[in-house]
C-alpha cells in the first residue's frame, strides 16, 4: 500500500507529506531467547504523523527505542534521510535531530518548567564547560539565544503561567505537556512521542492531540507516536502500524487499518482454537 | 571644565523632564487642539517621545514600545485600513485580550474617522454575531484564531463584515486569505503607502472633532439584548482630564491592564487616561499569569473588581493558615493591630506614637511583603467599583497601608459618577460625586446625574436613550440610594427595580441582602427572591476555592462542586452564615422583613455561559427565576427536598445536563421589636 504512494503528496488537509525520513528494514530484535521485535519493515515519511500501535508487550516502546540508538537490533537495516544508519549511541542520534519522550514521564521533578525544556537543548551547547562556568561572553551569547528558543517552546504549548513552577508540582497533565516542550527545544526533525495521552482526561487529551497537530503543521515536524487511545490514533494519524507480539500485522491509513481482519483480531481478540 | 559643562547639561535635562512633566495636561490644551485620542497621541509622541508607553510580557521578556513607536506603530496600522478601503462612519470590531496592539488598532481606527467597538473575547459566537451585526461592522479585528473562528462562524448572518485582521498567526496558514490578512501585513502596506495615503489621513485626523464618536461600548445588559453606548472624545477626554486631576494621576504612572477591553473601564483607565497623562499601560502575558506580572509590574494605580479583592483576600487567608505556627502569630497579631491603626494612618488621623511605631515594625515584617505578594506594593490609588465591596475585605486591605478606594460609575456615564477622595474613604458609600459630576436623588429614590461624560446615546435606540436621558442631559441611573447628611457621601442601596415591597409592605432589597451573604468567603453567590411575598428565600452558591480548602483540611472528600454543596457539613456552615445575615439586618428597622426564612444551596455555579449571570457576573434575576421555578415554588411550600435537573453550556458550547436533589433548609429568624409594635 505504501509502495503506491508517489514521493510526495499533499493530504486533504493541506499539508505536504514527503518521501521517507526513516526507513526500518527487516528489524530483529532479541533479549536473550526471546524475540521482542520479529522481522519488521516500515518507513516514516516527511512531514507525517505515523502512529504505532498494539497490545501491551507488542514491541512498540522497543521500535522506538531501537529508532533513537538506545537498543541496536540484532538483525535489519535503519535508514535515515537515504543512507544506512551505523550503530549509534542515543546522543549521536539526537544530534541527527530525532527527540522522544517517554511512555513514563522522565523529568527532573526539582527542576522548574523553565530549567527542563532548557535541558532539550543540551545537544546544542557549543561553548565549553570553562567558558560556561567563567560565564565568558559566548557562553552568555549562547544562553539568551537557546532561552528565547525555550521561550518560544513555551508560549507555544501555553505554559507560561507554570514557567518558574517546580515540574514535580504540577498536574500530570501538564508534565507531559512540559515533556513535548523538551522534546520541542531540540528542535527534531523527527519526534517520537511514546504514548503521550496515557492517563490522561478526555480534555487533556484534547489539548495534547490539538498541540501534536500543531507542532506538525507549525514546525513541519515529522511525528511518530506509540498511543493506545483508538480514537486519537484514527482521528490524527496519517498512517498506522499495527504491531502484535512482536510482528507487523497491518500497515496503511487508519481506515485501511480499521477494516483490516487481523487488526480486528489482535484489538478483539477471537479464539484461537 | 568639562565636568562642570556635564552638569549644566543634566541640569537642564532635569528641569526640562519637570517642566514637561508638570505643566502637561494644563498646557497643552491652550497650544494645542486635543479634540481626539489620536490627537492626544501626536501630543505624547512630541513631548514623551522616548517614555515608555506601553509593555506586554513576551516570551519572558517585557517587551516595551516608546510613546514615539506607539505613534508610528498606530499610524502605519491607520494607512493599512485606508488602503483595505476603510471610512469614516465604519464600525471597526475589537475581539481579544489585553494587548497592545489591540488598544493600537482602537487609535488606528479612530485615525481613519471609524468608530472602535470593543467585544468581550469570552462571548459565544451567537452573543456576538448580535452586536456585530447590531453596529454594521465593516472590519474585525482579531486576537487569534479563537476568535477569528468564532466571527467566521456568525458570517453568514453578519454579512457587513468586508475584512478580518487578527493578530496571532499561528494556525492561521490554511485560512482563506481572500478577505482576511495578518494585522502585521496591514501594517506593512500601511507603511509602504505613507507617501500615497498619508495626506489624506493626516486630513482625516485633523478633521476629528470634540462630538464625534470617540468609541462604542456594548453593555453586558441584565435585561434583555445589549446596548451599544456612544460615547464622544468630549466625554472620554473631559471626564479622563477632570478624573486624572482628581487622584493626581500623571506620567509617571504605571497600570496593569487586564480587564475586559469591551468594559468602560478598561477603555477610560488604559486609554483615556493613559493618553490624557501618558502613563504606561502594562499587559500581561496571559490571563494564567496575571499575578505573576501584577507583582513584577507593581502599579502604582491599580482596578479591581470586589470579587478580585475577595479571592485575594482568600488566597492570602488560606496561605496563612498553611503557614508554621510562627508566621501564623506573627501575621495575627500585626493584621489585628494593623485593622486597628491602619485605615486611620491612611486617613491621616492623629495616631499615638506607640501605635506607629508598632505599625512600622508590622509594615517591615508584615504587611510590606504581603504587600508585596498581592502586587501591590506600589498601589498610591486603588479603586473597586461594580458591586459592593465587603466591608471587612475592604478595611483589610486599607488596614495594610494600600489606598483602596470606591467609585460609583457606569458606562453611560463614561464611568465616573461618584467617587471617594483621599482621606474620605468608608466602606460603605461611593464617595461625592466626581468633579464636573451633578447627582440628584429623585422622589422615588432614584439616582440621577449630568456630566461631560454623558453618553450620545444608545446606537440605532432612540427610544432606550429618551428613556434614559432626558431633555437636561439627567440620566437615570437605575439605582437607588441617598447622600450621607453629615458626610456628603453617596450610598447606594440596591438597583431601583429590584427595590420592590414584600407581600406585608415591608422594603425588599435583594441585592443588599445578597451583598451581605456574599461578604462571608464560603458564599460565592446568592439570590433572593421575596418581592409580593410573605417571606424571602434564598439560592445560594458556595465558593469552591475557600470551601474546598476546608473540606481538604476537615477531611472531607468530594467529587464535584455538586457533592460538596450537599454535604451537611457545608449546610450546615451556609445556615450560620444566613442566620448571622438575619441577625444584621435585623438591626436595620427598614430592612428587617428581608430576613431569610428559607434557603437552598444550588446545585450548579450560576454561569453566564448558560445566561445566568452576565458577563461581568451579575445575576439575572428574571432568567434565574424562570429557569429555576421550581425550586423557588419548593422553598415556599414547605417541603424539605427537591428534584431537579438543569440544563448546562460547556465551555466549548456543548449542552448537557444535571440532576440533583437539594435539601431545603429553614433558618432562624431575629424577631423584630419595633416592626412588631409599629404594626399594632
Amino acid at each position: 500500500m505504501n509502495e503506491l504512494a508517489p514521493d510526495t503528496y499533499t493530504t486533504e488537509d493541506g499539508r505536504t507529506i514527503g518521501p521517507p525520513v526513516l526507513e526500518m528494514r527487516n528489524i530483529t530484535l532479541r533479549f536473550g531467547g526471546v524475540t521482542a521485535i520479529k522481522d519488521i519493515s516500515f518507513d516514516i515519511r516527511e512531514g507525517e504523523i505515523r502512529a504505532i500501535i498494539g497490545p501491551n508487550g507488542a514491541g512498540k516502546s522497543s521500535m522506538l527505542n531501537i529508532i533513537n540508538g538506545f537498543y541496536i537490533p540484532q538483525e535489519g537495516e535503519i535508514w535515515f534521510r537515504g543512507s544506512r544508519r551505523p550503530p549509534m549511541k542515543p546522543y549521536e542520534v539526537a544530534r541527527q535531530g530525532i527527540a522522544r519522550t517517554f511512555q513514563n514521564i522522565a523529568l527532573f521533578r526539582g527542576m522548574s518548567t523553565l530549567d527542563n525544556i532548557m535541558t532539550g537543548r543540551t545537544t546544542m551547547i557549543r561553548s565549553s564547560l570553562f567558558s560556561q562556568a567563567l560565564w565568558l561572553g559566548r557562553a552568555e551569547r549562547e544562553e539568551i539565544e537557546h532561552r528565547e528558543a525555550v521561550e518560544k517552546v513555551i508560549d507555544f504549548l501555553e505554559i507560561q503561567h507554570i514557567r518558574k513552577t517546580p515540574v514535580g508540582r504540577l498536574p500530570y497533565g501538564l508534565q507531559k505537556r512540559v515533556e513535548l516542550g523538551r522534546a520541542l527545544a531540540a528542535e527534531p526533525k523527527l519526534l517520537l512521542l511514546d504514548e503521550p495521552m496515557a492517563g490522561m482526561n478526555v480534555e487533556e487529551k484534547e489539548d495534547m492531540s490539538r498541540f501534536i497537530l500543531d507542532v506538525n503543521d507549525e514546525f513541519g515536524t515529522t511525528i511518530a507516536l506509540i498511543e493506545h487511545d483508538m480514537g486519537v490514533v484514527m482521528d490524527i494519524s496519517d498512517r498506522v502500524v499495527v504491531m502484535d507480539y512482536g510482528r507487523k500485522i497491518g500497515d496503511g491509513t487508519p481506515d485501511e487499518v480499521r477494516t483490516n481482519p487481523e487488526v480486528i483480531d489482535a484489538y478483539l481478540g477471537v479464539s484461537h482454537d | 571644565m568639562y565636568k562642570l559643562k556635564e552638569g549644566t547639561i543634566k541640569a537642564t535635562r532635569a528641569i526640562r523632564d519637570v517642566w514637561e512633566d508638570l505643566p502637561l495636561a494644563t498646557a497643552a490644551t491652550s497650544s494645542e487642539e486635543l479634540m481626539s485620542i489620536p490627537a492626544l497621541l501626536a501630543r505624547n509622541a512630541r513631548h514623551h517621545g522616548q517614555r515608555t508607553a506601553y509593555r506586554e510580557k513576551e516570551y519572558g521578556i517585557w517587551q516595551s514600545w516608546t510613546w514615539a513607536e506607539v505613534e508610528a506603530e498606530v499610524r502605519a496600522m491607520a494607512l493599512g485600513l485606508v488602503v483595505l478601503g476603510a471610512k469614516p462612519g465604519d464600525h471597526i470590531a475589537i475581539i481579544g485580550r489585553n494587548r497592545p496592539a489591540l488598544y493600537w488598532s482602537f487609535v488606528a481606527a479612530q485615525m481613519v474617522g471609524a468608530v472602535p467597538v470593543p467585544l468581550y473575547q469570552d462571548a459565544v459566537a451567537e452573543e456576538m454575531a448580535y452586536v456585530l451585526d447590531h453596529c454594521g461592522a465593516r472590519f474585525v479585528i482579531a486576537e487569534d484564531q479563537e476568535q477569528v473562528d468564532k466571527v467566521l462562524d456568525v458570517q453568514d448572518r453578519v454579512l457587513s463584515i468586508d475584512h478580518i485582521a487578527y493578530h496571532d498567526p499561528r494556525g492561521m496558514r490554511k485560512y482563506d486569505h481572500s478577505h482576511m490578512n495578518r494585522l502585521s501585513d496591514v501594517k506593512a502596506e500601511g507603511r509602504a503607502a505613507e507617501q500615497r495615503l498619508g495626506p489624506e489621513l493626516d486630513a482625516r485626523i485633523a478633521a476629528l472633532g470634540y462630538d464625534d464618536t470617540c468609541v462604542m461600548l456594548y453593555t453586558s445588559g441584565t435585561t434583555g439584548r445589549p446596548k451599544g453606548v456612544v460615547l464622544s472624545n468630549r466625554n472620554i477626554i473631559e471626564t479622563s482630564k477632570n478624573t486624572s486631576d482628581f487622584d493626581g494621576l500623571n506620567v509617571g504612572d504605571e497600570v496593569l491592564a487586564y480587564l475586559p477591553m469591551a468594559w468602560v473601564g478598561d477603555f477610560i483607565f488604559s486609554i483615556g487616561q493613559a493618553y490624557w497623562t501618558g502613563f504606561c499601560v502594562n499587559c500581561p502575558e496571559n490571563a494564567d499569569t496575571m499575578q505573576d506580572d501584577l507583582r513584577e509590574i507593581s502599579p502604582s494605580y491599580f482596578f479591581a473588581p470586589p470579587r478580585y479583592f475577595e479571592g485575594l483576600l482568600t488566597q492570602i487567608s488560606i496561605r496563612m493558615e498553611d503557614a508554621g505556627w510562627l508566621k501564623r502569630w506573627m501575621y495575627q497579631r500585626a493584621m489585628s493591630h494593623a485593622r486597628r491603626v491602619g485605615p486611620r494612618l491612611m486617613d491621616g488621623a492623629a495616631v499615638g506614637l506607640v501605635d506607629r511605631l508598632a505599625y512600622a515594625l508590622g509594615d517591615f515584617f508584615v504587611y510590606g511583603p504581603v504587600r508585596n505578594r498581592a502586587g501591590m506594593m506600589n498601589v498610591r490609588v486603588g479603586y473597586t467599583a461594580g458591586e459592593a465591596i465587603g466591608p471587612e475585605i475592604f478595611e483589610f486591605y486599607r488596614a495594610l497601608g494600600i489606598n483602596l478606594k470606591q467609585l460609583y460609575g457606569q458606562t453611560e456615564a463614561a464611568v465616573f459618577i461618584t467617587q471617594q477622595p483621599d482621606g474620605e474613604v468608608r466602606a460603605d458609600t461611593v464617595g461625592v460625586p466626581s468633579p464636573g459630576v451633578e447627582v440628584r436623588i429623585a422622589d422615588s429614590g432614584e439616582v440621577f446625574y449630568r456630566s461631560p461624560g454623558v453618553f450620545q446615546e444608545y446606537y440605532k435606540n432612540p427610544d432606550s436613550t429618551a428613556g434614559t436621558k432626558d431633555a437636561e442631559g439627567w440620566v437615570a441611573t437605575g439605582d437607588a440610594g441617598f447622600f450621607e447628611e453629615a458626610t456628603g457621601h453617596l450610598r447606594i442601596i440596591d438597583r431601583a427595580k429590584d427595590v420592590g415591597k414584600t407581600a406585608s409592605g415591608s422594603l425588599f432589597a435583594p441585592k443588599y441582602v445578597e451583598n451581605k451573604l456574599k461578604f462571608f468567603p464560603n458564599i460565592l453567590e446568592a439570590v433572593v427572591f421575596g418581592a409580593g411575598r410573605e417571606t424571602c428565600t434564598a439560592f445560594i452558591n458556595i465558593d469552591l476555592t475557600a470551601v474546598g480548602n476546608w473540606a481538604e483540611r476537615n477531611n472531607v472528600a468530594y467529587g464535584s462542586y455538586q457533592e460538596l454543596a450537599a454535604h451537611p457539613e457545608v449546610m450546615a456552615m451556609v445556615q450560620d452564615h444566613v442566620e448571622e445575615t438575619n441577625r444584621t439586618l435585623a438591626e436595620d428597622t427598614m430592612l428587617a422583613a428581608c430576613q431569610i426564612h428559607r434557603f437552598l444551596i444550588l446545585h450548579k455555579e450560576l454561569d453566564a455561559d448558560d445566561g445566568e449571570l452576565t458577563r461581568t457576573r451579575k445575576v439575572r434575576r428574571r432568567i434565574i427565576e424562570e429557569k429555576y421555578a421550581d425550586l423557588i415554588a419548593a422553598l415556599y411550600d414547605g417541603t424539605s427536598t427537591v428534584t431537579t435537573e438543569t440544563e448546562v453550556t460547556y465551555e466549548d458550547g456543548r449542552k448537557g445536563s444535571i440532576r440533583a436533589t437539594l435539601e431545603v433548609r429553614d433558618a432562624a429568624i431575629v424577631p423584630v421589636a419595633g416592626a412588631k409594635l409599629a404594626a399594632e
